[in-house]
This record gives structure tokens, C-alpha cells and sequence, in this order.
């Protein structure tokens, strides 16, 4: 059968609407990359201040923890219509979302992270003379990062998989895709973005993985310290 | 704030408690939907779990299966069911992508809870003769139960999240308040049906945990909190949250 006519017949693989649509297909995986980068990077700026300070003080660890579980147990469509009369129709409504539900894992692996820093390390190092900022940056984050880079790897796929919701209100990269051809039972557009975004997310998924091997090079050559 | 207060004005509108696109009878769609899911879900994925932690094989297969459910995302499985044959089948699509997407938790927790069930307190019922069905009933589950329940909870989350998510491709249930409200561009109503999905996704968390304390064997007998709140896994999704959507 000639490419042309599976877009007429409706066919599920199409290389045709591949060919033709290219353009449509890049910009929405932009998009999709650009929504989740921002929400990943704001949602680790939120979230690690949020770590140490619930490490910091015992009275600040509850609420936290438990605010953000609350956070999480909201279903996506609700998150982003209740964000939608705080920002209005745009990007910003997707992107708070997504950084509201990562902080339940990246706040909870940095702590744990941190948690399983060994004593004596700290020792070493405040024997050195480090400062706080000093042994945090320096000794102690180096030593969290298996358990912060597992977190990242978790909040990034899922990030990139919660991203398609977004759709709802025209901000959802490849989801806008599977929302039109859902609306129009074109069967190409749909399967074409939905294996555009498991492969996004897989592909971020070693990205990361290859990060984190790089980070923690100590890590290789004992093969129970990777997480 | 003049949303808040015309959602408000929407909730508190007793016809639009009412009829067939009232909430009480799109909150008993979205209820039924998730209990027959969250049953079927559990039929299928606790005794294979409970099997292979038994024997202590396929432990990747768990892992790999709960990674794999937080990679696809439940939209994309919901519309593509909807335009596959299974599509013209009435309820069929929402409720195969709900048990979908329940399975992974089920399986991933209850498998770690069995096959990381006390090793020495096994190898002694062992000892003591049990059979391997003595095991599983007497021992193992008791001490999984806390897992196994976590699962459970984190499961009918999901289920609920996905069930509201199946309003887009025009399945029933309380979602429908939501993708009604998009479509009538009436933000008011959007942010109460919004309201309810989430107090009901609150409610339905806030039973399952209640359900594992008061339910939970070892109860009474060793004063067990929470197994997960002791060991916790950092390497997966942390205990509670469902993994998507």
C-alpha cells in the first residue's frame, strides 16, 4: 500500500504523517522538553532549600512531608484547573503543577540522602575545619547524590509523562498532539506522540543515569554503591 | 479570588447535585469505577505478587513494571485504547487502563513485602515444619500486610486520578465536571469540579490508610507502626504517592 493513503485509511503507523507533519511533531516535543526541564530545574530549587530546612528543624519535617504527600495524592486534571484562575491560560499553570507533585520525591531523597551521609564523614570534615556551607556542598551532597540522582531520575519520568495532561489547556507538548487526534480519531497523531513521549522519557531516564555515573565516579567501582 | 467565590456559588447550587450530569450521580460513576477496577486490579496482581516474592524470583520484573508505569502516560493509554477496536465497547477502555495502571504499585509493594518479609522469622516456621501455604497465609502475609496495603492505597489513588483523567476522552465520573467546565470555558465550575476530585482523591487516601492501621495482624501484638516508615525506599517512588497523573 502507498504511504500516502494510510493517512486516508486511518492507519496507526504512518510514515507519511510523519513526513508531512514533521514540523507540527518537533515543535511539540520542544515544547514538551521545555516544560519539563523547567518544572525538573524549578522543582530542585524548591525542593532542597525545603530538605535542609526540614533537616534543620524537626517541626518544619512534618508539615512538609506531609503537605507535599497531600500535593500528591491530587490528580492532575484538579491540580492544573485549580492553578488555572491563579496563573490563567498559559504555560506557568503545567509547569507549578508538575513542581508541585516532584517535591514529594525530591524533598523526601534529598533528606534521605543527606540522612545517609555517615557520621564519621561530617567528623572528618568539621576536623578539617570545613564550615557549614563548606560541608554541605563539599562532602555532604557529593555523598547524597546516588539517592538525590534516583529521586531526579523518578521525578523526571514522570514529569515528562504528566506533562501530556497539560493538554487541557493547550500547554501540553506532545499532549496537545494526543488531545487533537483524539478529537479528530486520527490514529497516527495519537500512537506517533504517545511513542515520542515514552522514548522522551526514556532517553531523559539514562540521560540521567549517565549524569549520575559521571557525578559519582567513586560509585563504579564498588558495584553496591549505585542506587 | 472572585473564582473562589462563584466556585463556591456552583457547589453550593443544589441542581447541579442533581440529573444525570449531577455530581452525585458522576460521583457514584467515578466510585464504581474504581472499586471494580481497584478489585479487579488486585484479583490479577496480588497473588502473582505474593507468588513470586514466595519464591523469591522476578524481582526485576516488579521493578521494571513500576518504572515502565511511571513512563507511559496514562492520557496517551486512554486515548489510544479509546481509538482501538476496543473502543466502541462502552466502559471497556476507561476500565482497562485504570487496572493498567493500578497493577504496577500493587505488584512492586506486595512483592518487596513478601520477598523482604523477616528472613529469620521465615527460616524458623520453616523449621517448625510449615508447608510452603502455612508460609505464605501465616507468615509472610502478616508481615507484608503493611506493604501489601500501601500498595493497595497508592493504587486506588491512581485509580481515581486516572478515572478523572478518562473524562477527556468522555468517560464518566466526577472529571466530567472538570472537562464540562473547559468546554462551557465557565472557570467557576472547573475549579469546583476540581474541588471534588480532589477532596474525593483525599478521602479516598485518608480510608486506606486508616483501613491498614486498623486492619494490620501484627497489630496488636507488637505495636507495629509502619514498615514503610522505617525503611524508606529511596531508589523507588516513596510510599505513598501514586505514581502518576
Amino acid at each position: 500500500m502507498a504511504d500516502g493513503n494510510c493517512l486516508i485509511s486511518n492507519e496507526w503507523i504512518c510514515g507519511e504523517y510523519v513526513r508531512t507533519r514533521g514540523q507540527e511533531l518537533t515543535d511539540a516535543t520542544l515544547e514538551h522538553v521545555w516544560i519539563t526541564l523547567a518544572s525538573v530545574a524549578i522543582g530542585l530549587l524548591v525542593a532542597f532549600p525545603l530538605a535542609l530546612l526540614a533537616r534543620r528543624w524537626r517541626s518544619v519535617a512534618g508539615p512538609v512531608l506531609g503537605l507535599t504527600t497531600i500535593l500528591y495524592t491530587v490528580p492532575s486534571l484538579a491540580m492544573f484547573s485549580l492553578l488555572l484562575p491563579v496563573f490563567g491560560v498559559s504555560a506557568a499553570v503545567v509547569i507549578t503543577g508538575l513542581v508541585l507533585y516532584s517535591l514529594t520525591i525530591l524533598v523526601r531523597n534529598i533528606m534521605a540522602g543527606l540522612a545517609s551521609v555517615p557520621e564519621e564523614a561530617r567528623e572528618a570534615a568539621r576536623g578539617m575545619g570545613y564550615g557549614p556551607l563548606r560541608l554541605l556542598f563539599g562532602v555532604e551532597l557529593p555523598l547524597a547524590l546516588p539517592a538525590l540522582m534516583a529521586g531526579l531520575r523518578i521525578t523526571t519520568v514522570s514529569t515528562v509523562s504528566l506533562t501530556t495532561v497539560g493538554a487541557i489547556i493547550g500547554y501540553g507538548g506532545l499532549g496537545n498532539l494526543i488531545y487533537e487526534g483524539m478529537r479528530s480519531f486520527f490514529k497516527a497523531e495519537v500512537l506517533t506522540a504517545s511513542v515520542l513521549c515514552v522514548a522522551l522519557a526514556v532517553v531523559a531516564d539514562l540521560l540521567l543515569l549517565g549524569l549520575q555515573r559521571l557525578l559519582t565516579p567513586w560509585a563504579r567501582k564498588s558495584r553496591k554503591g549505585t542506587t | 479570588m472572585d473564582v473562589v467565590a462563584k466556585a463556591w456559588t456552583w457547589l453550593a447550587t443544589g441542581s447541579h447535585w442533581a440529573g444525570p450530569d449531577g455530581v452525585w450521580h458522576r460521583l457514584g460513576q467515578h466510585l464504581f469505577l474504581t472499586f471494580v477496577c481497584l478489585a479487579i486490579s488486585c484479583a490479577v496482581a496480588l497473588p502473582i505478587a505474593v507468588a513470586l516474592g514466595h519464591i523469591g524470583k522476578g524481582g526485576a520484573l516488579a521493578v521494571n513494571i513500576s518504572n515502565a508505569g511511571r513512563a507511559v502516560p496514562t492520557f496517551a493509554v486512554l486515548v489510544l485504547l479509546l481509538l482501538s477496536p476496543l473502543g466502541t465497547h462502552g466502559q471497556w477502555p476507561t476500565i482497562i487502563a485504570l487496572v493498567l495502571f493500578a497493577i504496577p504499585p500493587l505488584l512492586t509493594n506486595a512483592y518487596v513485602g513478601v520477598s523482604e518479609a523477616d528472613r529469620e522469622v521465615v527460616e524458623a516456621a520453616r523449621g517448625m515444619g510449615m508447608t510452603g501455604g502455612q508460609l505464605i497465609r501465616r507468615v509472610e502475609l502478616p508481615l507484608a500486610f503493611p506493604l501489601i496495603m500501601t500498595g493497595v492505597r497508592t493504587a486506588a489513588v491512581q485509580v481515581v486520578a486516572t478515572a478523572t483523567l478518562a473524562a477527556l476522552p468522555g468517560g464518566g465520573g466526577l472529571g466530567r465536571i472538570i472537562t464540562a467546565g473547559f468546554r462551557l470555558t465557565d472557570t467557576p465550575q472547573v475549579v469546583a469540579g476540581a474541588v471534588l476530585v480532589a477532596a474525593l482523591a483525599l478521602v479516598v487516601e485518608g480510608v486506606f490508610v486508616t483501613l491498614g492501621l486498623v486492619l494490620d495482624p501484627m497489630r496488636r501484638r507488637t505495636g507495629r507502626r509502619s514498615t514503610a516508615a522505617r525503611r524508606p525506599p529511596t531508589d523507588q517512588a516513596p510510599a505513598s504517592p501514586a505514581l502518576t497523573t
